[in-house]
């Protein structure tokens, strides 16, 4: 066993000597008797490296890794660059502490100042934060910035991610917010009945785009909607979309967030991930958590800091409009690796395989017996229904390997492809398909 | 030099085959006109890049990191080889529950593990840090108490010495936050805290050993006023590092905490995350956790918990910090444990004991795994405070304490050396400091202007905070 | 410490200009030097109402926010928007540098004369 103690027991014995004490029992004897734990932990006896090795090894390989995957609802499978798990590797990286001592941090200020910039080259915004915990937090932390004393009340799209409804749910119940539920119609967000719901009194609108579905919303004209009460709008999108389609700041949303797990992050058994947070520069000073700034040292030199920091918990306590703390900033330093080693026309190219080889599997899935959801245009998901229970479209699929779409009830698949899904492996699942409906 | 101005137009990484199927794009209305620029590098630009940018950085290895709790110990080696199996790493969160069965073998381990060492019943590890934990354990609260139909319950009481996500959390929770003083011993008021209590009372959150390293003996009273007048006891388990094997929150009377794996179970800080802050609870508040469960049967399956608060971010957490967690665990063992927080204790006396015939120390007596030391004498005396101590360690190739928290000591430096720390690190460093105090002593403009041995020297924040520049400005 | 012979003052280190029925209100310039570099400052908005004793309004530095007290009860009906874009102001000319102008004023504390609040500020705000 180990416990990364460099101290020897006769170490230990010389320091408690130093210090006064006769014995390590002795630094707890303050602590009131009735509650110390009586004996030892019940847990197992420490291990040397190469058992911890080979036991998590073993739990490891309870797992399936599925070598073709068409699987997406919110965690997408994309090519990952070697230079990427090189650059987090980096423990100067990996093990520094969040960078408020600026003087000795400017490798990982400055890494954020990028990342903020290239979150703003992708949204078409003008100001973004250090990152937040993952997408669904990112659009509850975004409705908690347009709330103000005469504005309490959310508009979210029905056809957002459930976890992103889930999560808004959740955070709204406790500061307060009403939270009302726009209705989805053919897949897509229902624009008349959001003209309905709409009033003086809400405080922001938020759909996703491309939706849950992989649908395109009507995203212009929901903007549109929105200003016209003076409320904000609030669009969560996918960043490899943002290679081939409209940014947020075209549509003229006030708020982009996203989850910033394609951009170089494993799928992980769902984390972590990255949230990412941008706005117009009207609402920079009500964006949560951190952000890093560019400024001068004494001599003139440029350099970097953490700023705007009074908007934070640490100082405004109480008063802070958010309680975010801890970021994910390694994976905002991965999401940025990655967009600088796949460059703009490498973004472009990948968000445009995503969406042709969606649309090559959806023909062919079509061919093979299902019928395709969606009426308008979609991106690299898409919804398939056929009279083939899903449970046993997905158990052959699996079977031979492939894991497919993901079930939303017990006909309906979402499917997902992105450039990593080869045209002889689409071929052979919706073989697959094909076969399964014949049978 | 940033990113952006490396490289040249056209250069790039060969990563991906062209498209073996027809293209399709975004219809006219929805395709993006917005020019995007993206760097464009060669790949060993790119590693030059992030090579020099690394070498501006501090991580655990170049040195003594005692920043007071958020226990900045050694990251083992092995947590990042486990963590990087592809066997975790290639899972897909929504795979069929038989596929995942070393995922949720991990979490149900893991869950155990916790809830043993800190006296829980169950545990969710979808909070993603610290703060993430409180809000959702204050949650947990105030489901408990709209369960019982005990609605007139508006208020949480706070210590004036906690972290300042404790209050920012209790009002994103939709409470009212009653700060109350700390005594002269720096612990709770227990009279203080009997006036605060009454049946408006939802809770307390409370870190114990508290934020000036002394462990409050009168937590069995504390947390019995509170459950006496209904309220639940929050623990904040940022210094946990400091009792684990030897004391329990649960023992305490707590009802409900949050870990944080990164600091307490050695996973990487990461420039500020991802951590993960699982939240344990005991039974009576089991039923209202978030995100699932992991139960153990034939095979291990997911479980939503009866009444559950719902969803505080997508999926189950961040999965490969608690892989880390565990992995750290198994290392250590039943016998690691209590060893380790016996090691983080001896360490800070010993500091604390060999600086106390120079520096002031807050709150004197046996500390934890941390002591806070005022500077306010030294500033009066030499002009020199806090901070310039603290850049003038930055010159002598070492973090900084924790800098002007709590906020209940003036000119405070917050010192938690950890138990990965040897003797004679410990030595050298306690070494630095005198010798700091001394220069004080003699020549205040030099601590002033300190640090001026690293890539940059003080920056101006009253600038970058007034005319805030946050992007980089492409021309053209 | 710079002072207005013309002006009152509050315990909490706010100014008061009286105009006819209407009021307007800043910083001193010892709450501005004991505040140091301010950042940031959060206004109210006009035809908010602000009360006696209550905060309506607070003031950033890099490291610290502080609120700033109402010495009076009334509706906003003026803010000082350039403070937004230049907070330096109030370090600069705290006594230009108004924050808003209230009317409709329905009740007012105690205020001090120029002399008073320097007597009180040198004793120690006591």
């Amino acid at each position: 066993m180990g416990s990364y103690i460099p101290g020897t027991e006769r170490e230990q014995k010389e320091m408690l000597a130093e210090t006064g004490f006769d014995s390590m029992e002795e630094l707890f004897r303050h602590i009131p008797e009735e509650v110390k734990i009586n004996g030892e932990l019940k847990i197992p006896s420490g291990m040397t490296e190469l058992e911890v090795r080979e036991k998590m090894r073993r739990i490891a390989g309870r797992n399936r890794v599925f070598s073709v995957c068409f699987r997406g609802a919110g965690a997408y499978r994309h090519f990952i660059p070697s230079v990427v798990k090189s650059v987090i590797s980096k423990e100067n990286f990996l093990t520094a502490y969040t960078p408020y001592q600026a003087e000795i941090s400017q490798g990982i200020l400055q890494s954020i100042f990028e990342y903020q910039t290239m979150i703003c080259e992708l949204t078409g915004m003008d100001a973004s934060n250090a990152s937040v915990y993952d997408g669904a937090s990112a659009v509850a932390e975004s409705i908690a910035m347009c709330c103000e004393r005469k504005r309490k009340k959310a508009l979210v799209s029905g056809a957002v991610n459930p976890y992103i409804l889930e999560t808004v749910k959740t955070y709204c119940s406790g500061s307060g917010t009403e939270l009302v539920i726009i209705p989805e119609k053919d897949g897509v967000t229902d624009r008349k009945a959001l003209e309905d719901m709409i009033d003086e009194m809400t405080a922001c609108v938020c759909v996703q785009h491309p939706n849950y579905y992989g649908n395109m919303e009507e995203a212009g004209t929901i903007g549109e909607i929105a200003h016209g009460v003076g409320a904000k709008y609030i669009m969560s999108v996918n960043p490899i979309s943002l290679g081939v389609v409209k940014t947020p700041g075209e549509y003229g949303a006030d708020i982009a967030v996203g989850d910033g797990q394609p951009l170089g992050l494993s799928l992980a058994f769902g984390g972590p991930y990255l949230g990412f947070m941008a706005c117009v520069s009207k609402m920079t000073r009500k964006l949560p958590g951190r952000i890093v700034g560019q400024t001068v040292d004494k001599n003139g030199k440029t350099g970097y800091v953490l700023t705007l920091q009074a908007r934070e918990q640490h100082i405004r306590r109480e008063k802070a409009s958010s309680n975010v703390c801890s970021n994910q900033a390694l994976c905002a330093l991965a999401a940025g690796v990655y967009l600088s080693a796949v460059g703009s026309g490498g973004l472009k190219n990948i968000a445009v395989q995503c969406m042709s080889k969606a649309h090559y599997m959806a023909k062919l899935l079509e061919e093979a017996g299902c019928t395709i959801e969606n009426k308008g245009s979609f991106f690299h998901e898409f919804v398939t229904v056929s009279d083939m229970p899903a449970e046993k479209i997905l158990a052959d699929l699996e079977a031979e390997g492939i894991l497919g779409g993901y079930p939303l009830d017990e006909y309906r698949v979402l499917w997902c492809c992105t450039e990593m899904n080869r045209k002889e492996d689409m071929d052979r699942a919706a073989h697959i398909v094909r076969r399964c409906g014949k049978c | 030099m940033l990113v952006f101005e490396r490289g040249r137009e056209g250069r790039g990484l060969s990563l991906i085959p062209a498209c073996d199927v027809e293209l399709v794009m975004p219809e006219k209305s929805d395709k993006r006109k917005r020019a995007l620029h993206l760097p464009e590098l060669s790949e060993s630009e790119l590693c030059r890049h992030y090579t020099d940018l690394a070498k501006e950085c501090y991580g655990v290895n170049d040195g003594f990191y005692p920043l007071g709790s958020c226990t900045m110990k050694y990251n083992p080696k092995i947590n990042e080889d486990m963590a990087a199996l592809p066997e975790f790493t290639e899972i897909h969160p929504l795979q069929p529950e038989h596929t995942v069965q070393g995922c949720l073998e991990v979490m149900k381990t893991a869950e155990e593990y916790l809830c043993e060492i800190t006296g829980m019943k169950r545990m969710t590890f979808q909070p993603a840090a610290g703060a993430h934990g409180e809000f959702t354990g204050l949650l947990l609260i105030k489901a408990y108490h709209d369960s019982r139909g005990d609605k007139k319950r508006t208020k949480i009481i706070i210590p004036d010495s906690a972290h300042g996500t404790n209050p920012a959390s209790a009002v994103m929770a939709g409470y009212s936050v009653v700060s109350i003083p700390s005594g002269e011993d720096g612990c709770v008021d227990l009279e203080k805290l009997r006036e605060a209590a009454g049946d408006d009372v939802a809770g307390l959150m409370l870190t114990n050993p508290n934020t000036v390293g002394l462990f409050d003996k009168n937590i069995l009273e504390i947390t019995k006023i509170i459950h006496e007048c209904g309220g639940q006891c929050y623990y904040d388990g940022a210094n946990l590092n400091a009792v684990m094997g030897m004391v329990r929150p649960g023992d305490m009377g707590f009802d409900v905490i949050h870990l944080n794996l990164h600091k307490t179970f050695s996973t990487p800080h990461g420039g500020g995350g991802p951590g993960s802050g699982p939240v344990g609870c005991k039974e009576h508040l089991a039923e209202f956790l978030p995100s699932i469960l992991v139960e153990r049967g034939e095979k291990l399956s997911f479980v939503k918990p009866r009444n559950s608060i719902g969803e505080i971010k997508s999926f189950y957490g961040n999965f490969l910090i608690v892989v880390r967690a565990l992995t750290y665990l198994m290392t250590l063992g039943r016998e690691g444990v209590p060893q380790v927080s016996g090691n983080a204790v001896l360490n800070a006396n010993y500091m604390m004991h060999k600086l106390k015939d120079c520096y002031t120390i807050a709150y004197d007596g046996v500390c934890m795994h941390e002591f806070v030391m005022s500077l306010s004498d030294l500033k009066k005396k030499s002009g020199v405070s806090a901070m310039d101590i603290a850049k003038g360690l930055l010159d002598n190739g070492i973090h900084p304490p924790t800098m002007y928290f709590p906020l209940i000591v003036d000119e405070a430096l917050m010192v938690e050396p950890t138990e990965t720390e040897s003797k004679e690190t410990l030595d050298e460093v306690i070494a630095v400091f005198k010798k700091l105090y001394k220069t004080a002593e003699r020549d205040a403009g030099e601590l002033h202007a300190a640090p001026v041995h690293t890539p940059v020297t003080r920056l101006d924040e009253v600038g970058a905070a007034r005319h805030p520049v946050l992007k980089y400005e492409f021309s053209k | 410490m710079e002072l207005r012979e013309e002006l009152l003052y509050s315990k909490s280190h706010e100014w008061v200009k009286e105009e006819g029925d209407e009021a307007i209100i800043g910083l001193t310039d010892y709450a501005q030097s004991e505040l140091g570099d301010l950042v940031f400052v959060n206004l109210p908005e006009e035809g908010d109402e602000i009360s006696m004793g209550e905060s309506f309004a607070d003031v950033e530095s890099v490291k610290a926010v502080s609120d700033v007290y109402a010495p009076l009860s009334g509706t906003v009906c003026g803010v000082n928007e350039e403070l937004l874009d230049a907070p330096e102001k109030i370090n600069e000319a705290p006594y230009e540098a108004w924050f808003v102008r209230v009317k409709d004023i329905t009740e007012k504390e105690e205020l001090l004369s120029a002399g008073e609040y320097q007597a009180f500020v040198e004793s120690g705000n006591e």
